[in-house]
């Protein structure tokens, strides 16, 4: 059994804080996607979870022992790495085996274990070349080879798709949900795309300067965001987030969007929403709840008409960008039922999808 | 290799008379670029091609300084290998005196750099302090050890003497330069600590330029310090060592300046390397041609030493960091 818990992590680069006390309980054979911005922390946790870095506080434990003094090759953990980090002086055999080779494994097995992550990463016909005679895609498979002969109990991925181009990512991001059908493993999964966090991670945990900003299923993360941080940062192309005014007319409330523009919230929010009457608050939407129009019988759904500014045409769908009061939005309409730039168009918006956000705290209500 | 692309010169340049094409026939198409290595042939066939052959020919004559030379075939090496009890000597000497300098100078070296890599606090005033014996005049510095270890002088001795725990154990006074066997490590040892910093410095270069995330990769894989050194940083910095061991056996089996200072060959021609004692038959006895016979006997060895080193270097450094 390889549970992770991580209570109440810090770290300290001199008088940088890169990790402030995080908490986090990652279950046995659970895929658990890191993301965030860049300088976030993200890699610092995973190399402390490694035994790379120092703790500066706090506790890690794998299984049921903590392993805060335990060396690295003593945690029963494997990584793959950004750069992939292969030997470049020992073939790919020697590379895979290196680990086993240091911990006495069988000669056979060795030749068993390998051979069978060969297999399941397709790179049988590599194991006698160089790392540098490899393409990137090649390289990227030997480094999850490295980490997959070891059987370790946790899987520790760093950013392992950034160096590769958009397609190929796309190819070893499938490769990878694959590969952890099959080897089923704990995986902590580092990634600064969001995209490939909610493809690869049961659950995904979103970290901001340092702390984590909320641990949730890939659903919950898009549908349920906590802070303004999450709902911009989970979704692509992001949520719009437009300033609103919460007023209350005849019984329930609604949202004043600009002068002309309000739309009433729908009546299971009103107890939700009731303090913040007369508030300033940010309204946010994601594009795909703003649509050309539509017929539709459902309460929470309602119609306007704004002028079209920008279209971006995506194949399936056409983002389309329209001005809301002082706010430029991005909305998501089928090609078809566009207009020209320049000209009206009719929308429905979907309010039963909508976020209200306090400005203040960024917690959203 | 490195090409230069053939630009295209047929549209600007003008077409070329019979003589540049037939040239072009036989030194390929860049016959401007003979013309840029004129300078550098020029110096090299005059400070090194000229005083080389003048050299062979010498030890195949019977120069002597003042007097007319003739050829006189093999002679000279035929009489210093079989008749010259102190050539012999001095080719062990010099045998031994390089391969134990570049030994320590290699095992020292790497471990000064392994050192200096891990100090974090005044590294730049001990990286910059360890070039110290490299930048002072070698001449001069030797005379500088030649005073420490000088018999009646010596600071080493003065220390055994009166300094403790040293003057507990009652060890000396020794005559550094007198007695063969020491003699012979007292050069050795002023050649190491010559020559050490040239080690240090390439060694440090190298060691900088293999990528951390090797040694992390090595950590998770399971490996100890110990087998981080041996996996990963000795495979990885070998061009770096066979270039430098290159270098320093060269000029070591061509050492001249400490020899001469310190022990002038002795005593009883125990520290003779092949340079001084070539000096020794050339200058100081006037006998050229036997000089340039002991000279000329380094040359065979030193290609065996490159051809062997430059393979090492050539195989297996097809990776990249
Ligand atoms: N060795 C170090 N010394 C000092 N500061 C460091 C060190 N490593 C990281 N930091 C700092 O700690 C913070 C977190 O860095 P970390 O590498 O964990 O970010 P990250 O989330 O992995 O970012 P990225 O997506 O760019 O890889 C950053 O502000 C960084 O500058
Ligand atoms: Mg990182």
């Amino acid at each position: 059994m390889a549970e992770i818990q991580l209570r109440d992590l810090w770290k300290y680069y001199d008088d940088v804080a890169a990790v402030r006390g995080i908490n986090l309980d990652i279950e046995h054979n659970e895929f658990i996607a890191l993301v965030g911005p860049s300088g976030c922390g993200k890699t610092t946790t995973l190399r402390m979870i490694a035994g790379l870095e120092d703790i500066t506080a706090g506790d890690i434990s794998v299984g049921d022992r903590i392993v805060n003094e335990v060396a690295p090759k003593d945690r029963d953990i494997a990584m793959v790495f950004q750069n992939y980090a292969l030997y470049p002086h020992m073939s790919v055999f020697q590379n895979m085996s290196f680990g086993l080779k240091l911990r006495k494994t069988a000669k056979e097995e060795i030749e068993r274990r390998v051979n069978l992550a060969a297999e399941i990463l397709n790179i049988e016909e590599l194991l006698e070349r160089r790392p540098k005679q490899l393409s990137g895609g090649q390289r990227q498979r030997v480094a999850m080879g490295r980490a997959i002969v070891r059987d370790p109990q946790v899987f520790l991925f760093d950013e392992p798709l950034s160096n590769l181009d958009a397609k190929l990512r796309v190819q070893m991001r499938t490769e990878i949900k694959k590969i952890h059908q099959r080897v089923k493993t704990t995986v902590v999964y580092v990634t600064h795309d969001q995209v490939e966090a909610m493809t690869l991670a049961d659950r995904i945990v979103v970290m901001n300067e340092g702390v984590i900003e909320q641990v949730g299923s890939p659903e919950e993360m898009y549908d349920a965001p906590e802070t303004l941080f999450v709902a911009a940062f989970i979704g692509s192309p992001s949520m719009n987030f437009i300033p609103c005014r919460v007023e209350a007319n005849n019984g329930g409330l609604s949202v004043r969007l600009s002068d002309d523009l309000t739309f009433p919230v729908p009546g299971d929010r009103n107890d939700r929403y009731g303090s913040c009457v007369g508030k300033e608050m940010l309204f946010g939407i994601r594009p795909e709840h703003i649509t050309d129009k539509r017929p539709h019988t459902d309460p929470t759904h309602h119609d306007f008409t704004s002028d079209v500014i920008v279209l971006e045409p995506m194949g399936i769908d056409t983002m389309v960008f329209i001005n809301i009061g002082e706010t430029e939005i991005t909305t998501r309409s089928r090609p078809r039922a566009v207009s020209q730039v320049g000209e009206t168009m009719d929308f429905t918006i979907d309010m039963a999808h909508m976020h209200l956000i306090d400005p203040e705290t960024e917690k959203v209500l | 290799m490195v090409s230069v692309p053939n630009v295209d010169r047929a549209a600007v340049a003008p077409p070329p008379g019979p003589f540049r094409s037939r040239m072009k026939k036989r030194l390929g198409p860049d016959i401007d670029g003979y013309g840029f290595l004129l300078p550098a042939t020029i110096v090299m066939v005059s400070l090194v091609v000229y005083p080389f052959c003048l050299a062979v020919w010498f030890s195949v004559s019977d120069a002597f300084v003042g007097e007319p030379a003739s050829y006189v075939g093999l002679e000279n090496f035929i009489y210093i290998l079989t008749e010259d009890d102190i050539f012999i000597e001095t080719i062990w000497n010099t045998l031994l005196f390089a391969f134990w300098s570049v030994l320590f100078k290699v095992v020292l070296g790497l471990s000064c750099a392994l050192l200096l890599q891990r100090i974090l606090k005044l590294r730049r005033f001990f990286r910059g302090s360890v070039l110290l014996p490299f930048v002072a005049p070698t001449a001069l510095s030797t005379l500088g050890w030649w005073l420490i270890l000088d018999p009646t002088y010596s600071h080493i001795n003065w220390i055994l003497a009166n300094v403790w725990p040293f003057s507990y154990f009652g060890w000396g006074p020794y005559n550094f330069l007198g007695n063969p066997t020491l003699a012979m490590a007292s050069v050795i040892f002023v050649n190491i600590w010559r020559g050490i910093p040239f080690f240090i410095i390439t060694i440090l270069a190298g060691l900088m330029a293999i990528p951390d995330h090797l040694y992390d990769a090595a950590e998770i894989d399971g490996a100890s310090t110990w087998r981080k050194f041996y996996s990963i940083t000795l495979p990885l910095l070998r061009p770096v060592l066979a270039i430098i061991i290159l270098f320093s056996t060269i000029f070591t089996l061509g050492e001249f300046n400490i020899i001469y200072v310190l022990t002038r060959g002795g005593p009883m021609n125990s520290t003779h390397l092949f340079s001084t004692y070539s000096f020794t038959y050339g200058i100081l006895n006037h006998e050229i041609a036997l000089g340039a016979a002991v000279a000329l006997f380094l040359f065979p060895i030193l290609v065996v030493i490159v051809v062997f080193l430059l393979r090492m270097v050539r195989r297996d450094t097809s990776h990249e960091l």
